[in-house]
Protein backbone atom coordinates (compact mmCIF):
# COMPACT_ATOMS: atom_id res chain seq x y z
CA UNK A 1 0.00 0.00 0.00
CA UNK A 2 1.61 3.21 -1.09
CA UNK A 3 -1.25 5.47 -0.02
CA UNK A 4 -0.41 7.72 2.88
CA UNK A 5 -3.12 9.46 4.80
CA UNK A 6 -2.67 12.80 6.45
CA UNK A 7 -3.16 11.97 10.12
CA UNK A 8 -5.35 14.46 11.88
CA UNK A 9 -5.44 13.10 15.41
CA UNK A 10 -1.91 11.79 15.97
CA UNK A 11 1.19 13.75 15.12
CA UNK A 12 4.43 12.15 13.92
CA UNK A 13 6.84 11.34 16.78
CA UNK A 14 9.31 14.07 17.52
CA UNK A 15 7.19 16.77 15.96
CA UNK A 16 8.08 20.09 17.55
CA UNK A 17 5.00 22.13 18.23
CA UNK A 18 4.27 25.28 20.12
CA UNK A 19 0.55 24.93 19.46
CA UNK A 20 -1.84 23.90 22.22
CA UNK A 21 -2.17 20.11 22.39
CA UNK A 22 -5.98 19.98 22.16
CA UNK A 23 -6.06 16.20 21.91
CA UNK A 24 -4.36 15.94 25.31
CA UNK A 25 -6.91 18.26 26.92
CA UNK A 26 -9.71 16.34 25.18
CA UNK A 27 -8.34 13.09 26.61
CA UNK A 28 -8.16 14.60 30.09
CA UNK A 29 -11.65 16.11 29.77
CA UNK A 30 -13.15 12.69 28.93
CA UNK A 31 -11.75 11.28 32.19
CA UNK A 32 -12.58 14.18 34.51
CA UNK A 33 -16.07 14.67 33.06
CA UNK A 34 -16.55 10.90 33.12
CA UNK A 35 -16.07 10.73 36.89
CA UNK A 36 -18.42 13.69 37.44
CA UNK A 37 -21.00 12.23 35.04
CA UNK A 38 -21.12 8.94 36.95
CA UNK A 39 -22.24 10.85 40.07
CA UNK A 40 -24.53 13.24 38.15
CA UNK A 41 -26.25 10.56 36.05
CA UNK A 42 -26.66 7.97 38.80
CA UNK A 43 -28.30 10.57 41.06
CA UNK A 44 -30.49 11.69 38.13
CA UNK A 45 -31.65 8.08 37.56
CA UNK A 46 -32.17 7.42 41.26
CA UNK A 47 -34.29 10.52 41.95
CA UNK A 48 -36.32 10.24 38.71
CA UNK A 49 -36.79 6.48 38.24
CA UNK A 50 -36.34 4.71 41.59
CA UNK A 51 -37.94 7.01 44.17
CA UNK A 52 -41.73 6.79 44.71
CA UNK A 53 -43.70 5.70 41.64
CA UNK A 54 -40.63 5.95 39.41
CA UNK A 55 -41.33 6.94 35.84
CA UNK A 56 -45.09 7.20 36.49
CA UNK A 57 -44.43 10.20 38.73
CA UNK A 58 -42.62 12.09 35.95
CA UNK A 59 -44.81 14.83 34.49
CA UNK A 60 -44.88 18.63 34.21
CA UNK A 61 -45.64 19.01 37.93
CA UNK A 62 -42.69 16.75 38.84
CA UNK A 63 -40.23 18.75 36.72
CA UNK A 64 -41.70 22.03 38.00
CA UNK A 65 -41.23 20.84 41.58
CA UNK A 66 -37.61 19.86 40.94
CA UNK A 67 -36.59 23.03 39.07
CA UNK A 68 -38.17 25.24 41.71
CA UNK A 69 -34.90 24.53 43.53
CA UNK A 70 -31.67 26.13 42.22
CA UNK A 71 -29.85 22.97 43.38
CA UNK A 72 -31.60 20.80 40.80
CA UNK A 73 -31.42 23.54 38.15
CA UNK A 74 -27.63 23.63 38.45
CA UNK A 75 -27.43 19.84 38.79
CA UNK A 76 -29.28 19.37 35.51
CA UNK A 77 -27.34 22.20 33.84
CA UNK A 78 -24.04 20.52 34.77
CA UNK A 79 -25.44 17.21 33.50
CA UNK A 80 -26.52 18.85 30.23
CA UNK A 81 -23.20 20.56 29.52
CA UNK A 82 -20.88 17.73 30.58
CA UNK A 83 -22.93 14.94 28.96
CA UNK A 84 -23.25 16.75 25.62
CA UNK A 85 -19.57 17.74 25.45
CA UNK A 86 -18.45 14.25 26.58
CA UNK A 87 -20.81 12.54 24.12
CA UNK A 88 -19.98 14.83 21.21
CA UNK A 89 -16.23 14.42 21.76
CA UNK A 90 -16.73 10.63 21.86
CA UNK A 91 -18.63 10.77 18.57
CA UNK A 92 -15.81 12.93 17.13
CA UNK A 93 -13.34 10.17 18.04
CA UNK A 94 -15.52 7.64 16.22
CA UNK A 95 -15.74 9.90 13.14
CA UNK A 96 -11.92 10.22 13.18
CA UNK A 97 -11.63 6.42 13.37
CA UNK A 98 -13.98 5.53 10.52
CA UNK A 99 -13.60 8.38 8.00
CA UNK A 100 -10.69 9.82 6.03
CA UNK A 101 -9.96 13.55 6.20
CA UNK A 102 -12.17 15.25 3.63
CA UNK A 103 -15.58 16.71 2.96
CA UNK A 104 -17.53 13.85 4.59
CA UNK A 105 -15.47 14.01 7.78
CA UNK A 106 -15.86 17.80 7.94
CA UNK A 107 -19.63 17.50 7.39
CA UNK A 108 -20.02 14.87 10.13
CA UNK A 109 -17.98 16.90 12.63
CA UNK A 110 -19.88 20.04 11.65
CA UNK A 111 -23.19 18.25 12.30
CA UNK A 112 -21.95 17.04 15.70
CA UNK A 113 -20.81 20.53 16.70
CA UNK A 114 -24.06 22.12 15.51
CA UNK A 115 -26.19 19.57 17.41
CA UNK A 116 -24.18 19.99 20.62
CA UNK A 117 -24.22 23.81 20.54
CA UNK A 118 -27.95 23.92 19.68
CA UNK A 119 -28.92 21.52 22.48
CA UNK A 120 -26.67 23.15 25.10
CA UNK A 121 -28.14 26.58 24.32
CA UNK A 122 -31.71 25.24 24.17
CA UNK A 123 -31.37 23.15 27.34
CA UNK A 124 -29.73 25.94 29.36
CA UNK A 125 -32.43 28.42 28.33
CA UNK A 126 -35.16 25.91 29.21
CA UNK A 127 -33.70 25.20 32.68
CA UNK A 128 -33.23 28.84 33.66
CA UNK A 129 -36.23 30.53 31.97
CA UNK A 130 -38.69 27.76 32.93
CA UNK A 131 -41.97 28.95 34.49
CA UNK A 132 -43.46 26.21 36.72
CA UNK A 133 -46.81 28.08 36.91
CA UNK A 134 -47.63 29.19 33.33
CA UNK A 135 -50.58 31.60 33.09
CA UNK A 136 -53.77 29.81 32.03
CA UNK A 137 -52.41 26.27 32.53
CA UNK A 138 -54.90 23.75 33.99
CA UNK A 139 -54.61 23.65 37.79
CA UNK A 140 -54.24 19.85 37.93
CA UNK A 141 -51.15 19.88 35.68
CA UNK A 142 -48.96 22.41 37.54
CA UNK A 143 -46.99 21.90 40.79
CA UNK A 144 -49.05 22.25 43.98
CA UNK A 145 -47.13 25.37 45.10
CA UNK A 146 -48.69 27.30 42.18
CA UNK A 147 -52.02 27.38 44.05
CA UNK A 148 -50.58 28.93 47.20
CA UNK B 1 -1.78 -2.23 -5.04
CA UNK B 2 -0.84 -5.35 -7.11
CA UNK B 3 -3.57 -7.90 -7.68
CA UNK B 4 -2.92 -11.09 -5.69
CA UNK B 5 -4.63 -14.39 -6.40
CA UNK B 6 -5.24 -17.33 -4.11
CA UNK B 7 -2.35 -19.18 -5.84
CA UNK B 8 0.39 -16.89 -4.60
CA UNK B 9 2.61 -18.56 -1.97
CA UNK B 10 1.95 -15.89 0.68
CA UNK B 11 -1.81 -16.27 0.46
CA UNK B 12 -1.85 -20.07 0.60
CA UNK B 13 0.62 -20.25 3.51
CA UNK B 14 -1.39 -17.66 5.40
CA UNK B 15 -4.66 -19.50 4.87
CA UNK B 16 -3.17 -22.82 6.06
CA UNK B 17 -1.52 -21.41 9.16
CA UNK B 18 -4.25 -19.13 10.37
CA UNK B 19 -7.37 -21.25 9.95
CA UNK B 20 -10.14 -20.85 10.86
CA UNK B 21 -9.98 -17.18 11.69
CA UNK B 22 -7.73 -15.95 8.89
CA UNK B 23 -6.49 -12.46 9.56
CA UNK B 24 -9.53 -11.52 11.65
CA UNK B 25 -8.39 -10.07 14.95
CA UNK B 26 -10.00 -11.87 17.83
CA UNK B 27 -9.31 -10.00 20.99
CA UNK B 28 -9.98 -10.86 24.59
CA UNK B 29 -11.40 -8.80 27.46
CA UNK B 30 -9.64 -5.65 26.24
CA UNK B 31 -11.29 -5.77 22.82
CA UNK B 32 -14.77 -6.60 24.05
CA UNK B 33 -14.70 -3.84 26.67
CA UNK B 34 -13.69 -1.42 23.89
CA UNK B 35 -16.45 -2.66 21.55
CA UNK B 36 -19.10 -2.45 24.27
CA UNK B 37 -17.87 0.98 25.40
CA UNK B 38 -18.21 2.31 21.86
CA UNK B 39 -21.64 0.78 21.12
CA UNK B 40 -23.12 1.86 24.47
CA UNK B 41 -21.60 5.34 24.03
CA UNK B 42 -23.26 5.85 20.64
CA UNK B 43 -26.62 4.60 21.97
CA UNK B 44 -26.47 6.94 24.97
CA UNK B 45 -25.48 9.89 22.73
CA UNK B 46 -28.53 9.53 20.48
CA UNK B 47 -30.84 9.09 23.46
CA UNK B 48 -29.33 12.25 24.99
CA UNK B 49 -30.23 14.26 21.86
CA UNK B 50 -33.86 13.07 22.09
CA UNK B 51 -34.01 13.48 25.86
CA UNK B 52 -32.95 17.16 25.80
CA UNK B 53 -35.60 17.84 23.15
CA UNK B 54 -38.41 16.05 25.02
CA UNK B 55 -37.52 17.82 28.27
CA UNK B 56 -37.46 21.17 26.44
CA UNK B 57 -41.24 20.72 25.92
CA UNK B 58 -41.77 21.92 29.53
CA UNK B 59 -41.13 25.37 28.03
CA UNK B 60 -43.94 24.84 25.48
CA UNK B 61 -46.84 23.77 27.70
CA UNK B 62 -47.70 21.28 30.49
CA UNK B 63 -49.94 19.42 28.02
CA UNK B 64 -47.19 19.04 25.38
CA UNK B 65 -44.67 17.75 27.94
CA UNK B 66 -47.11 15.32 29.57
CA UNK B 67 -48.23 13.95 26.18
CA UNK B 68 -44.66 13.10 25.13
CA UNK B 69 -43.57 11.80 28.56
CA UNK B 70 -46.64 9.52 28.53
CA UNK B 71 -44.97 7.55 25.72
CA UNK B 72 -42.06 6.76 28.10
CA UNK B 73 -44.53 5.01 30.43
CA UNK B 74 -45.55 2.49 27.76
CA UNK B 75 -44.31 -1.06 28.67
CA UNK B 76 -42.31 -1.40 25.43
CA UNK B 77 -40.54 1.88 26.18
CA UNK B 78 -40.05 0.60 29.74
CA UNK B 79 -38.04 -2.34 28.36
CA UNK B 80 -36.09 0.12 26.20
CA UNK B 81 -35.35 2.26 29.28
CA UNK B 82 -34.06 -0.81 31.09
CA UNK B 83 -31.74 -1.55 28.16
CA UNK B 84 -30.64 2.09 28.07
CA UNK B 85 -29.85 2.11 31.79
CA UNK B 86 -27.97 -1.17 31.27
CA UNK B 87 -25.90 0.47 28.52
CA UNK B 88 -25.31 3.53 30.68
CA UNK B 89 -24.26 1.56 33.77
CA UNK B 90 -21.80 -0.48 31.67
CA UNK B 91 -20.38 2.69 30.06
CA UNK B 92 -20.00 4.31 33.50
CA UNK B 93 -18.31 1.30 35.13
CA UNK B 94 -16.05 0.57 32.16
CA UNK B 95 -15.18 4.28 31.96
CA UNK B 96 -14.00 4.12 35.58
CA UNK B 97 -12.02 0.98 34.65
CA UNK B 98 -10.36 2.88 31.76
CA UNK B 99 -9.38 5.70 34.13
CA UNK B 100 -7.86 3.23 36.62
CA UNK B 101 -5.99 1.43 33.81
CA UNK B 102 -4.65 4.79 32.56
CA UNK B 103 -3.47 6.20 35.88
CA UNK B 104 -2.65 3.22 38.14
CA UNK B 105 -0.01 0.65 37.15
CA UNK B 106 -1.61 -2.14 39.21
CA UNK B 107 -4.84 -1.65 37.25
CA UNK B 108 -2.90 -1.63 33.96
CA UNK B 109 -1.50 -5.08 34.80
CA UNK B 110 -4.89 -6.36 35.94
CA UNK B 111 -7.12 -4.82 33.24
CA UNK B 112 -8.59 -8.24 32.37
CA UNK B 113 -9.59 -8.91 35.98
CA UNK B 114 -11.08 -5.41 36.16
CA UNK B 115 -13.24 -6.17 33.09
CA UNK B 116 -14.84 -9.05 35.01
CA UNK B 117 -15.21 -6.83 38.07
CA UNK B 118 -17.12 -4.39 35.82
CA UNK B 119 -19.37 -7.24 34.63
CA UNK B 120 -20.09 -8.44 38.20
CA UNK B 121 -20.84 -4.91 39.50
CA UNK B 122 -23.02 -4.32 36.42
CA UNK B 123 -25.04 -7.48 37.19
CA UNK B 124 -25.47 -6.43 40.84
CA UNK B 125 -26.59 -2.87 39.96
CA UNK B 126 -28.97 -4.12 37.27
CA UNK B 127 -30.48 -6.64 39.70
CA UNK B 128 -31.21 -3.63 41.88
CA UNK B 129 -32.56 -1.41 39.10
CA UNK B 130 -34.39 -3.65 36.64
CA UNK B 131 -36.99 -5.30 38.95
CA UNK B 132 -37.86 -1.96 40.58
CA UNK B 133 -38.19 -0.13 37.25
CA UNK B 134 -40.10 -2.95 35.52
CA UNK B 135 -42.52 -3.20 38.46
CA UNK B 136 -43.16 0.55 38.11
CA UNK B 137 -43.62 0.20 34.36
CA UNK B 138 -45.87 -2.86 34.36
CA UNK B 139 -47.87 -2.00 37.50
CA UNK B 140 -49.34 1.02 35.72
CA UNK B 141 -50.01 4.43 37.19
CA UNK B 142 -50.72 4.52 40.92
CA UNK B 143 -52.31 7.94 40.82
Amino acid sequence: MSTTYRMSAIEAPGTKRRRTNWEKYGWMFMRFSGVLLVALVFTHLFSNLLVGDGIHAVDFGFVGGKWASPFWQWWDAALLWLALIHGTNGMRTIVNDYTKPGALQKALKGALLAAAVALIVLGTLVIFTFDPCPVGAPADLVPSFCHA
Amino acid sequence: MPVTTADTPTASVASKKQKPGGTLYRGNEGMWSWVLHRITGVAIFFFLLVHVLDTALVRVSPEAYNAVIATYKNPIMGLGETALVGALVFHALNGLRIILVDFWSWATRHQKLLFWVVIVVWVVLMLGFAPRHLMNVFAGAHA
